[in-house]
C-alpha cells in the first residue's frame, strides 16, 4: 500500500440544517486512481468538494470533522485556502473553460501565481497541453477562443489548465458525464497516464468507468460511506448488501 | 360563453391594446413633429458653428462642446464608483446582510429623488462647502470655486447617474456563470483576481450599457445643471474645470422659455431639441440592443 | 508525460499553506466596501445638506439682536407692519397682503426688507400667497401644494389607467412579436429628456389642447400634467408589467382550467394577484411627476393660484426652486425658503419610495408564497 495523501475522519457537512455527509472516514493513497461511486445525489460531489474547499464558496454550510492533506488538516484555521487549491485542482463536470483563448485559459493559474515571462508561459502552456493530450489538435489555434472546442476538447482544455497550475491532487467530478464515448476513452486514458504523477479522485456514476480506471473504490449511499475498497474486489466480492445491488444495477 | 361575454371581452383586450397604441403613437408623434420642425434648420454648419446675433442665428456648437464634456466628467466619477458598488453588492454583500440591503435601498431611493434636489444638493454640497471651503483654504477667500461651474455640475450629474450604472453593472456582473469563478478560485486565485480577471471582463457589456444609459441620462437632464453651472450664452469653450458651460438641454429652456423673441428663433429650438432627443434616442437604442443580447445571453 | 516547469515550489507543509496576508486582497475588500458604502453616505448627505439650507428660517434667536434696531424703528410707525417680531401683528400677514401692501412699502426701511423676520417667514409658510420677490415678501407654501398635487392627479388620472392597460396588453394578450416591440418602445420613452418633453408640450401640445377646448391661457395645469403622465408612463408600465408578469402561472392556469377566457382570467385573476406591484408601480409614478420640474417649468405657466380649475396656470413646488433658485441671494430667506421645499419634496418622495419598497413588496412576495400577511 502507497502512502496516504488525503485523510478524512468522521467527515459531516450540513447544507443548512440538511445533513449531505454523515460522519465519512476515508483514507486515499498517493498517486493513485481513487473513484467514488453512487446513485445521484447521495453526496460525492459534496464529499469531493470538501477536498479543496470550494464547499466555503456556499452560503450556510457547516462542516465538523477533519480533512488531513500530507497530515495536515486542512480545516485548520491556520490554513491558506488560496494555496491549498493550488496544491488540490479541480476539473468539473461541466466543463468551464473561461471565454478567453485556449492559451490565456492555460496560462491563467501561471499567471496569477506570478509568472509573466513570456517565454515560460509558452513553456508551461505547451507542456499542460500536451499532458493533457490536447496539444496535436489545438496547437495551430492557441489563440482562438476556448469557445470553440469541443466538449470533449474543452474538458482536456480545463484538465490542461488545471495540471498548469502544478498541483498534487487532482479532483475531478464526473468529468466524462457529458462526453461522447470517444472522448471519453481519450479521458480515461489520460487518467491512467496522470495518475503516475498525481494522486487522482474521480466522482462519476458510470460503474464500467469506475471500474476501468480506478485503483479504489468508495460507494457513498445517502450520504454514508457505505464500503471503501479496491476496486477489483468492489466490483467482484463487495463486502455490504447495498453495494452488490447498486453494482449490479438493481436500484441507483 | 354568452355573446355579451364575449363582446365585452373583446372590447376589454380592444381597450389595452388601444392603450398600448396610443403610447407607441405618442411616441411616433413626438419623434415625428421635433424631427420635422427641426430638419430644416439641421445641417453641418448648425452642430458646428457659434451662435450669432444674440442667438438668433448661427449653430450650437458650444452647447454640443459643452454637453459632451460634462458627460465625460460625469462618467469618469459615475462609471468607476458604480462599478465598484455593484462589484460589492454581488462579489463582497451577503444577500441578506443589513449593511447590503440597507446599501440597496440607498440606490433605489437615490433612483427616485427628483433631479431637481441633486441640484440643490450641488449648490449647497458641492459648490457652497466643497467649493467655498477649498477657496478658504488655499486662495485666501478669493472666489474661484465656490460658484456654479462645469465640475459641480458634472458631479451633480455622477450622483444622479450613479444608480443607473449600478443596476446595468450588477445586472450583468450576474451573467458571469458561477462555474467560471469557481473554475477561476480551484485554480487557486483569489476573490480579487477572479473579480479582476474573470468578472469585470464577463460584465463588460453590462458596464458598457450601463455607461451608455448614464450618458444618455446626464446629456438629457436639466433640473440638476440649472444653478449649478450652466450657463445661456458664453462667448468661449470652457477651459479649465471653474468655467461654466453651455448645454443642448439647458439651452431649449431658455431659448423656449425666456429668449427674447421666441417665434423668431422657433426653427433654432426645433433643431436643437431634435439634436438632444436623437443623440439621447440612438444612445438608449444602442443599450436596449445590448442589454436584450445580454438577457437572451443569460437565458 | 513531460516533466513540470516547477512553478508551485512548495510541498503541502505546514509553513506554504500556513494563511498568508495579502495586501492587495485586503485593500480591494476595503476599498470596494467603503466605495459601496458612499451610496449610503450620498442618501445621507443629500437629506443633510438640503435641509441645513432650510433651517435658518426656523433659527430666528440669532438674528433678532441684529435687528433689535430695526424693530425699534418699526414701533415708531406703530403695530401694523407685520414683518416686525411683534407676534400679533404678524397674523395679519399674507392673508391681508395685498391690502397693507402700499402701507408696508411706504413704511419699511430697506433694511428691513433685506433681513425679514425669520420667524414671521416660517408663520408665513403656511399663507395662501407665494410673492418671494415682492418688497413684502411672502413664503405662503399652500398654493405651491396645491399646484402640485393637481398637476399630479391630473397627470396620474391620464398615464395611470392607460399605463396599466398597456401593461396587461403586453402580458396577457399581444403576441411575442407585438410584446418585442412595446416594452423596448416604452423604454425609449423613458430616456426622452424632460426637457424636450417640456418643449413638445410648450410648442405643440399647449396649442392643440387650447384649439380644442378653447380656453385662454395657452399654458396650464392640464397641459402640463399630460405632459407629466408621458413621463410617468412608462415607470408605471414597466413595473406593472413585471408584477403581471410575475404572477405565477398556476393561477392563471387553473383559472384557464375552469373554464375561464382568458381575458376574464387577465382582469379577475392576474390583475388582482399583481395589485400590490400596481400600487407601487402608482406610488412611483407620482414620485416622478411630484419632483418634475422641467416639463412644469416649460408647461404649466408658473402661477402660484389655488383653485380647481384644471385649465388654470399652476405653480409646483419643484418648478419654484427651478425657477428662483438662480436668481436669489445665497443665505437669503428666499434662498432657504427654497431649501426647505427641497427638503419637503425630498422627504415626499423617499416616503412614497420607502412605502412602494417596504409594504408592497413584501405583501407581493407573501401573497405569491401564499402566506396570510
Ligand atoms: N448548494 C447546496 N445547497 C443545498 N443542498 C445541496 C447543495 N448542493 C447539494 N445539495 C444536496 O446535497 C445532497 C448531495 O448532493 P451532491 O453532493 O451534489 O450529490 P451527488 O454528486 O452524489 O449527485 C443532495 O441531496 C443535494 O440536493
Ligand atoms: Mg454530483
Amino acid at each position: 500500500m502507497k502512502e496516504i495523501k488525503i485523510k478524512t475522519k468522521n467527515l459531516s457537512l450540513y447544507y443548512g440544517a440538511k445533513m449531505a455527509l454523515n460522519s465519512i472516514s476515508l483514507d486515499i493513497p498517493e498517486k493513485e486512481v481513487t473513484a467514488f461511486i453512487g446513485p445521484s445525489g447521495c453526496g460525492k460531489s459534496t464529499f469531493l468538494r470538501t477536498l479543496n474547499r470550494m464547499n466555503d464558496l456556499i452560503p450556510n454550510v457547516k462542516i465538523t470533522g477533519e480533512v488531513l492533506v500530507d497530515g495536515l488538516n486542512i480545516y485548520d484555521k491556520q490554513i491558506d485556502v488560496v494555496n491549498l487549491r493550488k496544491k488540490v485542482g479541480m476539473v468539473f463536470q461541466k466543463s468551464n473553460p473561461f471565454t478567453k483563448s485556449i492559451y490565456e485559459n492555460v496560462a491563467y493559474g501561471p499567471k496569477i501565481n506570478g509568472i509573466n515571462n513570456r517565454k515560460k508561459l509558452e513553456e508551461i502552456v505547451e507542456t499542460s497541453l500536451k499532458n493533457a493530450f490536447i496539444w496535436e489538435e489545438v496547437k495551430d489555434r492557441l489563440h482562438d477562443s476556448a469557445m470553440g472546442l469541443s466538449g470533449g476538447q474543452q474538458q482536456r482544455m480545463c484538465i490542461a489548465r488545471a495540471l498548469a497550475v502544478e498541483p498534487e491532487i487532482i479532483l475531478m467530478d464526473e468529468p466524462a458525464s457529458a462526453l461522447d464515448p470517444i472522448s471519453t476513452a481519450k479521458i480515461e486514458e489520460l487518467i491512467f497516464e496522470l495518475k503516475k504523477k498525481y494522486t487522482i479522485v474521480i466522482v462519476t456514476h458510470n460503474m464500467q468507468q469506475a471500474a476501468r480506471v480506478s485503483d479504489l473504490t468508495a460507494f457513498f449511499y445517502l450520504g454514508e460511506l457505505i464500503e471503501f475498497g479496491k476496486t477489483r474486489k468492489i466490483f467482484t466480492t463487495p463486502d455490504k448488501k447495498h453495494t452488490e445491488e447498486y453494482i449490479t444495477g438493481r436500484f441507483g | 360563453m354568452s355573446r355579451r361575454k364575449s363582446i365585452t371581452g373583446g372590447l376589454f383586450i380592444g381597450l389595452t391594446a388601444f392603450s398600448a397604441i396610443l403610447i407607441i403613437a405618442v411616441i411616433i408623434i413626438l419623434l415625428v413633429v421635433i424631427i420635422i420642425g427641426g430638419k430644416d434648420t439641421f445641417s453641418w454648419e448648425f452642430l458646428t458653428a457659434f451662435p450669432e446675433d444674440g442667438m438668433m442665428k448661427g449653430g450650437i456648437f458650444p452647447a454640443i462642446f459643452g454637453t459632451v464634456l460634462l458627460v465625460l466628467i460625469m462618467s469618469i466619477a459615475a462609471v468607476p464608483f458604480g462599478t465598484i458598488t455593484a462589484i460589492y453588492l454581488t462579489e463582497y454583500a451577503h444577500e441578506k446582510s443589513i449593511l447590503a440591503q440597507t446599501i440597496r435601498f440607498a440606490v433605489r431611493t437615490l433612483a427616485t429623488v427628483p433631479s431637481i434636489i441633486f441640484g440643490l444638493f450641488g449648490l449647497g454640497f458641492f459648490i457652497k462647502y466643497v467649493g467655498s471651503g477649498m477657496d478658504d483654504l488655499f486662495l485666501g477667500g478669493q472666489l474661484k470655486w465656490g460658484q456654479p461651474n462645469i465640475l459641480w455640475a458634472s458631479l451633480t450629474m455622477a450622483l444622479l447617474t450613479l444608480p443607473v450604472v449600478i443596476v446595468s453593472v450588477e445586472e450583468a456582473i450576474r451573467t458571469v456563470p458561477r462555474e467560471m469563478r469557481e473554475a477561476s478560485l480551484a485554480l487557486g486565485a483569489t476573490k480579487w483576481e477572479t473579480i479582476k480577471r474573470i468578472v469585470i471582463p464577463g460584465s463588460r457589456s453590462g458596464i458598457m450599457t450601463g455607461t451608455i444609459l448614464a450618458v444618455s441620462r446626464g446629456a438629457g437632464e436639466v433640473a440638476p445643471i440649472l444653478f449649478t453651472g450652466a450657463a445661456y450664452y458664453l462667448a468661449t469653450l470652457p477651459t479649465s474645470l471653474s468655467d461654466q458651460f453651455m448645454n443642448l438641454g439647458y439651452h431649449i429652456y431658455i431659448m423656449a422659455t425666456q429668449s427674447a423673441n421666441v417665434d423668431q428663433t422657433l426653427p433654432i429650438q426645433f433643431a436643437t431639441t431634435m439634436v438632444l432627443l436623437l443623440l439621447t434616442f440612438m444612445l438608449n437604442l444602442t443599450a436596449v440592443i445590448i442589454r436584450s443580447r445580454l438577457r437572451r445571453k443569460a437565458k | 508525460m513531460e516533466e513540470p516547469i516547477g512553478i508551485n515550489k512548495f510541498v503541502f507543509s505546514r509553513e506554504s499553506l500556513k494563511k498568508k496576508f495579502r495586501l492587495s486582497e485586503f485593500l480591494s475588500e476595503k476599498i470596494i466596501t467603503g466605495v459601496a458604502f458612499l451610496s449610503i453616505t450620498i442618501i445621507v448627505l443629500i437629506f443633510f445638506f438640503v435641509f441645513k439650507e432650510s433651517i435658518p428660517i426656523f433659527q430666528s434667536k440669532k438674528k433678532e439682536i441684529a435687528k433689535v434696531e430695526t424693530v425699534q424703528k418699526q414701533e415708531q410707525y406703530g403695530t401694523d407692519s407685520s414683518v416686525a417680531t411683534n407676534l400679533s401683528g404678524q397674523e395679519q400677514y399674507g392673508v391681508t397682503g395685498t391690502d397693507s401692501l402700499m402701507t408696508e412699502n411706504q413704511i419699511l426701511e430697506e433694511d428691513t426688507v433685506v433681513h425679514g423676520s425669520d420667524e414671521a417667514t416660517a408663520k408665513s409658510l403656511m399663507g395662501k400667497q407665494w410673492l418671494p420677490v415682492s418688497d413684502n415678501p411672502r413664503y405662503g407654501l399652500i398654493p405651491l401644494f396645491v399646484g402640485t398635487l393637481k398637476i399630479t392627479l391630473i397627470a396620474m388620472l391620464f398615464a395611470a389607467p392607460i399605463a396599466i392597460l398597456a401593461a396587461l396588453f403586453s402580458a396577457a394578450f399581444a403576441p411575442h412579436w407585438l410584446r418585442e416591440i412595446i416594452k423596448p418602445a416604452i423604454e425609449l420613452l423613458a430616456g426622452f429628456p424632460s426637457v424636450v418633453i417640456g418643449f413638445f408640450a410648450l410648442m405643440v401640445m399647449a396649442s392643440f389642447f387650447q384649439n380644442l377646448f378653447g380656453y385662454d391661457g395657452r399654458l396650464n395645469a392640464f397641459v402640463g400634467g399630460v405632459a407629466m403622465a408621458l413621463a410617468a408612463i412608462p415607470i408605471i408600465y414597466t413595473i406593472t408589467e413585471d408584477a403581471l408578469t410575475a404572477v405565477p402561472r398556476t393561477y392563471t392556469e387553473a383559472s384557464l382550467a375552469l373554464g375561464a377566457t382568458r381575458w376574464q382570467t387577465a382582469l379577475f385573476v392576474t390583475l388582482p394577484a399583481a395589485t400590490p406591484g400596481i400600487f407601487a408601480a402608482i406610488l412611483l409614478g407620482i414620485g416622478r411627476v411630484f419632483g418634475e420640474t422641467m416639463i412644469a417649468l416649460m408647461a404649466t405657466g408658473n402661477a402660484a393660484m389655488i383653485g380647481i380649475n384644471p385649465f388654470e396656470s399652476v405653480r409646483t413646488l419643484a418648478a419654484t426652486i427651478g425657477a428662483e433658485m438662480a436668481e436669489v441671494v445665497f443665505g437669503d430667506t428666499h434662498y432657504n425658503v427654497l431649501f426647505l421645499i427641497g427638503s419637503l419634496l425630498f422627504i415626499f418622495t423617499f416616503s412614497l419610495n420607502a412605502l412602494a419598497e417596504f409594504y408592497v413588496k413584501g405583501k407581493l412576495v407573501k401573497r405569491f408564497q401564499g402566506k396570510q400577511s
